[in-house]
């Protein structure tokens, strides 16, 4: 079996096939993260860039150390400090930046859809890192890889996703992952943040939290951001957290040996309580350094890498 | 004295109910019974065999960007794509730069088309100044300027009350209000239709009920005030049921729809093209189906384009970043013939009248029929040529159309106003 895709732009796309290859090569890697030494060849002499013109600290940091544990070169380059607050259009500084014989480009952008377009544009390979409120298929990824590292195959799995789903990139990059792998997907949260339509992605949506939570081996809690409020999506961030928030009384409705998620940036007390943020149940820094491993896997498929030979060097 | 002589074409006017086959005669840019035997020697004579004669098209929502926006479009370039298309007479919206709120600007208009159009352009003016949907723009002046309508077309009225009092004050002057139904409270940062394609592209969504409040708002105080209010390019399928009930009611409202709201929906969307970008956004497939129905019952009163043309630089960048607007003049013959007549068996006679007499009766325009003693302004076409429609070739100064390389059936041939051939066979003789 071969990797085909020049591109990384969405998980809607890939194919059950192309996840689990991924995974395979991303387990791999992750053993040689284990070592003294945890860095392999395999983009040695290749350059990439990090377009971040977004905020990140997780997704960049992890992009920036997968790519220099492959031995590749990096810069990354923000909104600040690009020539895009001079007005220069996306197009032009993604070719300006293959013109620099950059090898690879990692997109993070506000407009859904960029990663699309620039891959359209370049000759390059283009990496979603997040576009909008589309896709961040690093991220579903990563959390995917986390939960069969914890359960084995996610099939029939029940997997509940809770919080603001509609301006969540990371809730349909996951939705489409856990879909294809076979799992029993759940959003949850109000309903002006959990629309319906999203019953066409193969979700079940559901504003009860309790019926949600009930036998769930797998909780993603998402982001509340503060901005919501003023756009009259739900009437406080208090009423929120006493609907929707997850605390110690609620997570027992969860199967015992469920797992607690989240993307992060958390808000403390918000959508999740500290103590199960902090607590056995949850996964949170696991998926962190899983985004590592994940990335080193898109990376090296990406350019061109053979996942049998990841997977033997490793 | 100028004569001309059109044979063998199949006449099409559904305004005089006329469909056979037979001759044009024209004298001094009018349409004349008959010539005598001497004008037919002396007369330009055009065979016309195998074409289809209607009367000039006519589109009464138009954007041709002067003052201000003439790098995307200008009235002499506007007007060639309008003529390449079949059309004589076009209304052109005044959300231009500055706005069409004063009579100088409107002046300013009428120069340029009276020193560049081909074809007939006829302005509007805003209903509130700037645009800004607060004070009202000088209506009666706007009116003995020469405007033919009000509009704040793209930025919609949000005052009830400012909405109420301009229908009433512009009913003085015997002048239609049109109005671009949406309740921007309800689309802040909106770039395609609410729905599923939305929600799968992550892209935020326009709701149809934004469009059905406002629409809803206009029948209500067109029958309170007796005002004439013209709703734009309606795109919501609610909307054209809300418009056929209060249509029961005799009160003074039309609509009208576009050429790609009847073609295409937002499931074309997942390609994040922009030259599929416009506001009203495409809608889905009962949305479109809708205004198909609307527009065979007589709910929907014409087809209109909402030509909107932008340059390749400004529509090549992130979906959310490109702005709103499509070309529609040299597409819509074709587009209308395959979608209507084609796929919907609309009566070739009945898509004439909804891109004719039909459009210039809400304005009240002399347009739209080849009766005897009207302007000779006469679209020839062809129903059965095969084309490919090239944007970059294209008469208009943009090329941000969805049809770009498109086949089509259906090609206009000959366009003439007041008796005059403006385009022929690919080319401006004007």
């Amino acid at each position: 079996m071969s990797w085909t895709r020049k591109h990384l732009l969405t998980i809607e796309e890939l194919s059950l096939d192309e996840i689990n290859q991924i995974h395979a090569t991303a387990s791999a890697f992750k053993k040689i993260l284990g070592r003294n030494v945890k860095k392999v060849p395999a983009l040695r002499g290749k350059t990439i860039v990090n377009l971040f013109l977004e905020p990140s600290t997780r997704t960049r940091m992890a992009f920036d150390m997968a790519a220099k544990r492959l031995s590749a070169d990096v810069i990354s380059v923000d909104a600040a400090t690009s020539s895009t607050t001079k007005g220069e259009t996306l197009r032009d500084t993604a070719q300006n930046i293959q013109a620099l014989n950059a090898d690879m480009l990692i997109i993070r952008h506000s407009a859904s859809g960029s990663p699309l377009y620039l891959s359209r544009i370049l000759d390059i390979p283009v990496i979603n890192a997040g576009d909008g409120a589309h896709e961040h298929p690093t991220q579903g990824l990563l959390d995917t890889f986390t939960m069969k590292e914890h359960f084995g195959s996610l099939k029939g799995r029940k997997v509940v996703i809770l919080g603001d789903i509609l301006f969540s990139r990371v809730a349909r990059s996951n939705i489409h992952a856990l879909t294809k792998l076979g799992a029993a997907v759940t959003l949850v949260g109000p309903s002006t943040l959990v629309p319906h339509s999203f019953r066409d992605l193969g979700a079940t949506v559901s504003h009860d939290l309790k019926t949600a939570l009930a036998d769930a081996e797998v909780v993603m809690l998402l982001r509340i951001q503060h901005e919501r409020q003023s756009s009259s999506h739900f009437p406080s961030l208090g009423e929120y957290t006493s609907m929707f928030g997850l605390n110690k009384a609620r997570a027992e409705w969860l199967h015992p040996k469920a797992i607690i998620m989240h993307p992060g940036p958390i808000n403390r007390g918000v959508e999740i309580d500290s103590d199960l943020a902090d607590g056995s149940r949850s996964v949170i820094l696991e998926q962190v350094s899983n985004g590592i491993a994940v990335r080193m896997a898109v990376l090296y498929l990406c350019s061109g890498g053979i996942p049998e030979q990841a997977i033997a060097g490793a | 004295m100028s004569v001309l002589w059109i044979t063998n074409a199949h006449i099409i006017d559904p305004a005089s109910k006329r469909d056979e086959k037979g001759s044009l005669f024209v004298r001094n840019g009018i349409l004349v019974a008959s010539l005598s035997a001497a004008e037919k020697k002396s007369s330009k004579k055009i065979d016309a065999k195998g074409l289809i004669a209607c009367p000039g098209l006519v589109d009464i929502h138009v954007h041709f960007r002067e003052p201000g926006q003439g790098h995307k479009e200008t009235i002499g370039t506007g007007s060639r794509a309008a003529a390449a298309g079949g059309f004589t007479t076009v209304v052109c919206m005044p959300n231009t730069s500055p706005p069409a709120d004063n009579t100088g600007t409107i002046q300013f208009i009428k120069d340029a088309i009276e020193r560049d159009a081909v074809i007939k352009v006829l302005p509007t003016g805003c209903i509130t100044v700037g645009m800004k949907g607060q004070a009202l723009a000088p209506i009666g002046s706007l009116k003995r300027a020469g405007v033919v309508a009000i509009t704040d077309d793209g930025d919609c009225v949000q005052s009830n009350e400012v909405m109420r009092r301009a229908a009433e004050y512009a009913k003085m002057f015997n002048l239609p209000l049109m109005d671009h139904c949406q309740d921007s409270s309800m689309t802040q940062g909106s770039v395609m239709n609410e729905g599923i394609m939305s929600t799968r592209l992550g892209l935020r969504g326009w709701p149809n009920a934004a469009e059905d409040l406002i629409v809803s708002r206009n029948l209500i105080l067109s029958k309170y005030t007796g005002a004439h209010i013209h709703l734009q390019h309606i795109s919501s399928a609610y909307s054209v049921e809300l418009i056929r009930l209060h249509k029961k009611e005799k009160i003074k409202v039309t609509s009208e729809a576009t050429p790609h709201h009847i073609a295409l929906t937002d499931e074309a969307l997942s390609s994040y093209d922009t030259a599929l970008k416009m506001n009203p956004p495409l809608r889905t497939e009962a949305d479109r189906k809708a205004i198909i129905e609307g527009l065979r019952d007589g709910t929907i009163d014409c087809i209109s384009t909402d030509h909107a043309p932008h340059t390749d630089y400004e529509k090549d960048r992130e979906f959310d970043y490109a702005p709103n607007g499509i070309l529609g003049l040299e597409t819509a013959l074709a587009v209308c013939l395959d979608i209507l007549v084609k796929k919907n068996k609309f009566s070739l006679s009945k898509v004439i009248g909804l891109m004719t007499h039909k459009p210039a009766a809400i304005l009240g325009l002399n347009a739209g029929t080849l009766a005897v003693g009207a302007p000779a302004d006469i679209c020839l076409f062809d129903p059965t040529e095969k084309w490919t429609y090239d944007a970059k070739k294209g008469f208009s100064k943009s090329v941000n159309s969805p049809w770009h390389n498109s086949s089509f059936v259906g090609k206009t041939k000959m366009t003439i106003v007041d008796g005059k051939v403006v385009y022929s066979s690919g080319k401006i003789l004007a």
